[in-house]
């Protein structure tokens, strides 16, 4: 503080009534920087997005024609376009499945378990690992003769199965993938507010002879809504968003193909960014429309930041 | 507890860790192997030489994987310091001072925080090129910097629990709102910066999407878009695409054994916020 003291007399202190004056312009010189990146790289793609929706814009020519609503008819009415959307169901119904272990898992974790750390770290490290890794990792565990086939014929099993080469089968190994990259960021959530419940309530609670699953039932479950439901969230706004994994693996071929690969397509494979920013406007609506609803049914805590 | 509860228990845990570490498992054996090996043997059985690094050599060389490790660290550092910087000062200006239209600022933030970034790319490419910045690593560090409101949120978080009596000391002492950023409130927000350092270090060395999009040359590649141009060339060669699988998240692999504490508050503070 003394050193504060001493050297500020490089920059004299502005004299009493020029304090507030040079205090109004601050704030904007800190949030000059944020607040244009924020414009740049946020509000004005979103507002572009919004107009290309309504053009039959390439995305290189100069000119574009104004279409309406046409690109939105389109993508609801081309079954082509709008099957996509059926994809996602197999990465929600995945999502399902990957809450409820990671549920579980944090359930049994959070009592006394020997290597309780390793068990924590082992469930968690996919969470951490580069998609395209992961990819690389599960294109030879399905493909045939790798990994699972191997495991299954130890098992006594002769697997007859294209993994990923089977239309009815791709979707259900890809959404598997997604379960097992993503199950740790769930559990490691889960984990974390189970241990921020109280003590003194899990003592009480056997005090009063609770059994194992009332205390999961009547303790945990209430302890962690706020948690359960933002991972719900995040769920189904990545079973839209799925890219990656799919893209890598099959290249977003036939079956396997998601709305983002869909749309990053459309734009800069087939030039259509038209109907591309339709498409994306569709998916932002909908995520907007999921947190809303969210945000209706369980009050958030991140409000008061404002 | 039963003992049949128990062992419920712990097989289930331990069929969940075979689950994760299997797949893994296969890769690093593979990356090992020699391609007759791999053409003989199934998918589990055991390299002949555990010390047969050839593949990794392949991998680094013919793979490009050097430039793609350098690349991949430009964009870390200046991806990082531009982070904490801006979500510092946000945090700052928000936090410290009272403006007019404060409160529509912080909409402006908090409505950028539900548009996820993969459905606007369309548009933000046009932004991209428009700024003469595709096919530059410039872009993934202005992309990174410029969508990330989820740093700011920590910050925001951090600096409320740093009293104010600290900046007005400071006042009466002569500093202005630059040294008080600088010299108090900065070094202060430690804890706040290594948080926001390790998600986002996390996250920028595993994105695929953004450099996909915006570095298509071969020369800027990073370590996720090199991995996976060893599609082409290796296709067939599962050995050298398992080491490059394996060179790629042995990093991550040793960052987590080292900082797993941080890690573990780090991901749970940015998911919450």
């Amino acid at each position: 503080m003394t050193q504060t003291a001493t050297t500020s007399r490089a920059a004299p202190a502005p004299p009493k009534g020029a304090k507030p004056k040079a205090h109004r312009w601050t704030p904007w010189v800190y949030l000059a920087a944020p607040l244009a990146l924020l414009v740049a790289f946020t509000y004005i793609p979103v507002a572009s997005m919004l107009s290309y929706s309504l053009t039959d814009w390439d995305g290189v020519s100069p000119d574009s024609t104004f279409v309406g609503l046409d690109n939105y008819a389109q993508l609801f009415t081309r079954p082509e376009l709008f099957g996509v959307f059926s994809v996602s169901l197999y990465y929600l119904a995945a999502s399902v499945l990957q809450i409820g272990l990671a549920l579980y898992f944090a359930t049994v974790l959070s009592f006394n378990v020997r290597f309780r750390n390793l068990f924590k770290g082992i469930l968690f490290f996919p969470y951490l690992i580069n998609g395209v890794a992961i990819a690389f990792v599960f294109l030879y565990f399905f493909q045939r003769g790798g990994t699972l086939d191997t495991v299954l014929r130890f098992a006594g099993v002769d697997s007859q199965f294209l993994w990923l080469g089977d239309p009815d089968l791709v979707n259900v190994s890809l959404a598997g993938v997604s379960v097992w990259r993503f199950m740790g960021l769930n559990f490691v959530l889960f984990l974390g507010a189970i241990q921020s419940i109280q003590p003194q309530l899990y003592e009480a609670a056997e005090l009063d002879g609770a059994n194992r699953w009332h205390v999961f039932r009547h303790l945990i479950v209430p302890g962690i809504t706020p948690i359960i439901s933002l991972s719900v969230i995040l769920a189904i706004a990545g079973s839209l968003s799925v890219f990656e994994i799919p893209f890598v693996i099959t290249g977003g071929a036939g079956e396997s193909k998601t709305f983002v690969i869909q749309t990053i397509k459309l734009a800069f494979q087939f030039n259509k960014t038209g109907l591309a920013s339709a498409a994306a406007v569709v998916l932002l609506a909908v995520v907007l429309l999921v947190t809303w609803i969210q945000r209706r049914l369980v009050p958030d805590e991140r409000n008061d930041l404002v | 507890m039963s003992t049949v509860a128990r062992t419920l228990k712990y097989a289930s845990l331990i069929l969940a860790c075979l689950v994760v570490l299997l797949p893994v498992t296969a890769i690093v054996l593979t990356s090992l192997k020699t391609p007759e090996e791999l053409s003989t043997g199934g998918a589990l059985a055991l390299p002949e030489h555990w010390l047969n690094l050839a593949n990794y050599g392949t991998a680094f060389t013919n793979g490009r994987m050097l430039t793609a490790f350098l690349n991949t660290a430009v964009i870390l550092v200046f991806s990082l310091t531009g982070t904490v910087v801006i979500g510092a000062m946000t945090a700052y200006a928000i936090d410290r001072f009272q403006f007019r239209f404060k409160r529509l600022v912080l909409g402006l933030f908090l409505f950028a925080t539900l548009v996820p970034g993969v459905t606007t790319q369309v548009a933000t490419y046009q932004v991209v090129n428009g700024l003469g910045l595709y096919d530059t690593r410039w872009a993934p560090v202005v992309l990174y910097l410029g969508t990330d409101i989820v740093s700011i949120y920590v910050f925001l978080q951090f600096i409320r629990s740093i009293p104010v009596s600290l900046d007005e000391n400071a006042r009466i002492d002569g500093a202005g709102p630059t040294r008080i950023f600088w010299r108090i409130i900065f070094p202060l927000l430690k804890p706040a910066t290594a948080t926001v350092v390790i998600i986002k270090g996390i996250t920028i060395y595993n994105d695929f999407y953004i450099p996909f999009l915006y570095m298509p040359s071969q020369d800027l590649g990073v370590i996720s878009t090199s991995l996976f141009r060893f599609k082409g060339p290796f296709g067939a060669h599962w050995e050298v695409m398992s080491a490059g699988a394996v060179l790629v998240i042995v990093p991550t692999l040793v960052l987590f054994l080292l900082l797993q504490r941080f890690i573990y508050n780090g991901f749970t503070a940015g998911a919450v916020k």
